[in-house]
């Protein structure tokens, strides 16, 4: 597989069809990494023309932005944009509900518009046409799965439906939560959680939604965002049944049910 | 005899109504502190909000049961509201049941399906009153409520209940009357509830009947201006302002957070400095965030007053089912408390004076700004169209921009996106490292 770079494209006076925002959390972050790879090996296997950015890809601002520090993330929109426009970026995808949202929602506003895709409708409409194709029996034929809402692509964006509807292609048993959908619990990571340690409570958030996950008596806790990924891991470590209760994105799950 | 209770009940009316509309002067005026935002675009999508949210009550039936229950409660007190114009022009010119005459046959259906909504009123105010005092469900019995706020809910519910048996019992001792055929008792026809009730009075003199016809018809008036006035002090105001606050909703994603003009023109001019030629110097330093409430808009005070306390946003918010400090209800309830203190400040002086208090620390503090995780539970679930998460976003932009003060591992994160592009600290040069790997 060849992964170009929106540089190399250019170079050649070529524009792919789409650009894959990978996100520092899918760049850096080594679980995630694989989230990446999993989502770059269906964009190769199905055809997609698509770039990175590659080391010209910075931090969409969204951290800063919730944490309340305004200055850095105008900076590092404003530079996104201006590499962005130059590049003449018309479509975006991304594995990331926070750079989705804030791509999507929050840069028009400062000369950024694009189509902004997170990648779960992407891998909806790749099934929708027939471009990916499933393995005869399937990995996770018969067993359960649940699904969790992320925060930034349920209730801030109303994407509820396109990830559920991938996860159907699985022939899995999808049972849902008590709290779904619009009324999903967070994983305790967004607005700028992530990066700090959590206030004095009674327990965490993801120790909360961890065991409401592993109670639905699933074997698969799908997820559609690299920092749901980390707490839900955190969250099920916790319960203790880590070896029979996976968290995997909706990406790693279609990459491995594919031919 | 007559005259003197025409005078004293225009007299009654007058005060109510002066004293109501003094009120709702201050409360607009207090809202109208708030910094300035345009939120008049797409009147269809509003209107089509108002109609939804605040007459459809569509948030209400997440949970079906008490949704019913409180539109009962609500259709009950809008409705019953016609007899009260009745009432209002009988109490000024003296009469008796002043619609018979031109209602006719339609008088007492009318009023019989205010009988029966009536009924349905108590019902739901007695059901609500067990929900929040025996069954005591955990958003009723949060610290939140300690003190006047949940005397305030339960004052309100047993008000309805009684303004109810007022009207009910009225209506009885006047269909015994009416069969009694008295002349002043205008005969109506059979009101579906009383009518079958009035068989309890068949011993009663008609001196006392009378008696009790009046004292309802009084106090069931004066309840009613009395209500009028209570509710611009309780929560119970979210039945005027939940239309409102309804239109004046944000149209934009939830995800979406609102852009700041002052900085993004700073940064853009300290990243095209060429730009900074044309630029006429701005006006006075600008300020970053809300420390009180004249920095949050009016939309955001409008929501506050909005607030009926219901407490479904904090019942649904991650930070505080975990235990965290942080209660989406409180902050709306601490921001129309500063609300109405900065109001009073202005009744006193004329125009406000430093109290040397601010939204900020003396009602909310940071514990409970940092534990917000931003993911519009309480948005969604408010019935009222309230976005608590508006008002923290900007308290935090506050914190950490006019007082740089943020938790030790925000600042390094800051540092780390500033310097490296990203929140951790990752050289740059390994952001394409997975791409590097499945090149090979």
């Amino acid at each position: 597989m060849q992964i170009k770079t929106m540089a190399t494209y250019a170079a050649n006076g070529e524009t792919p069809e789409i650009l894959f925002w990978v996100g520092c959390a899918g760049s850096f972050d080594q679980r995630a990494q694989k989230i990446t790879k999993a989502f770059a090996t269906i964009l190769d296997k199905t055809g997609v023309q698509f770039a990175i950015l590659g080391k010209e890809e910075s931090c969409t601002g969204d951290p800063a932005r919730r944490a309340g520090n305004e200055f850095i993330f105008q900076m590092m929109a404003q530079n996104n944009i201006q590499l962005l426009n130059m590049y003449g970026v018309k479509k975006i995808v991304t594995a990331c509900p926070h750079c989705f949202n804030i791509l999507k929602n929050e840069y028009p506003a400062l000369g950024g518009n694009y189509e902004v895709i997170h990648h779960t409708t992407f891998l909806q409409s790749l099934i929708d046409e027939g471009k990916i194709k499933m393995k005869e029996g399937g990995v996770f034929k018969g067993k359960k799965i649940t699904y969790h809402d992320s925060c930034y692509l349920g209730r801030g964006n109303n994407i509820y439906e396109a990830p559920r509807k991938v996860l159907e292609t699985l022939d899995a048993e999808l049972v849902e939560m008590k709290r779904c959908r619009s009324k999903g619990l967070c994983c305790g990571a967004g607005g700028a959680q992530m990066f700090k340690e959590e206030e004095k409570g009674t327990t965490r958030i993801n120790f909360d939604r961890g065991h409401e996950a592993v109670d639905t008596g699933a074997s698969v806790i799908a997820a559609n965002c690299p920092f749901c990924m980390t707490m839900l891991t955190d969250g099920v470590k916790e319960t203790g049944k880590e070896d029979e209760v996976k968290v995997l994105d909706i990406a790693e799950l279609i990459a491995m049910n594919m031919e | 005899m007559r005259i003197v209770q025409e005078l004293l009940f225009i007299i009654a009316f007058g005060m109510a109504v002066y004293l109501f509309s003094t009120k709702v002067r201050q409360i607009r005026r207090n809202i109208l502190l708030g910094r300035d935002k345009d939120l008049n675009d797409h009147p269809d999508l509003r209107w089509k909000n108002v109609l939804l949210l605040a007459f459809g009550q569509k948030k209400m039936f997440r949970n079906p049961l008490v949704a019913v229950l409180h539109f009962f409660v609500y259709a009950g007190f809008i409705i019953i509201n016609l007899e009260i114009l009745e009432i209002i022009l009988d109490g000024i010119l003296g009469t008796h049941r002043l619609f018979v005459p031109v209602l006719g046959g339609l008088y007492p259906v009318l009023i019989s399906a205010f009988e029966v909504l009536a009924v349905l009123v108590m019902l739901g105010c007695a059901i609500f009153l067990i929900r929040r005092n025996i069954l005591k469900l955990r958003r009723f019995i949060s610290k939140d409520l300690n003190g006047w706020p949940r005397s305030d809910a339960n004052y309100i519910l047993l008000t309805e209940i009684v303004l109810m048996f007022l009207f009910l019992t009225m209506n009885t001792a006047d269909q015994q009357m009416q069969l009694r055929g008295s002349e002043h008792y205008i005969a109506t026809g059979n009101f579906l509830i009383t009518g079958s009730l009035a068989s309890i009075f068949n011993h009663t003199s008609d001196g006392t009947l009378i008696a009790i016809e009046r004292t309802c018809w009084w106090l069931h008036i004066l309840g009613i201006l009395a209500f009028l006035n209570y509710l611009p002090y309780s929560k119970h105001l979210h039945i005027i302002l939940a239309f409102p606050n309804a239109y004046f909703a944000s149209l934009e994603p939830a995800g979406e957070m609102e852009n700041m003009p002052a900085v993004q023109r700073e940064v853009q001019l300290m990243l095209q400095p060429e730009l900074a030629a044309n630029e006429s110097a701005p006006e006075g330093m600008p300020k970053f965030g809300a420390k009180d409430v004249f920095d949050l808009t009016w939309k955001n005070l409008l929501d506050a007053y909005s607030c009926t306390e219901c407490g479904r946003c904090s019942a649904a918010c991650p930070a505080n089912i975990t235990g965290k400090a942080l209660s989406p209800r409180k902050i709306m309830m601490d921001t129309r408390d500063r609300a109405e203190e900065v109001g009073r400040n202005i009744n006193k002086n004329g125009a406000f004076t430093d109290d040397s208090k601010t939204l900020l620390r003396d009602y909310i503090t940071e514990e409970e700004l940092r534990a917000c995780t931003t993911c519009n539970a309480c948005v969604q679930e408010c019935p009222v169209s309230i976005s608590p998460l508006d008002i923290i976003l900007q308290l935090r932009r506050h914190l950490v921009m006019e007082e740089s003060s943020a938790p030790a591992e925000w600042t390094g994160m800051f540092s780390n996106i500033e310097n490296n592009m990203a929140p951790w600290k990752f050289s740059m040069d390994d952001r394409d490292k997975w791409a590097t790997e499945m090149n090979q």
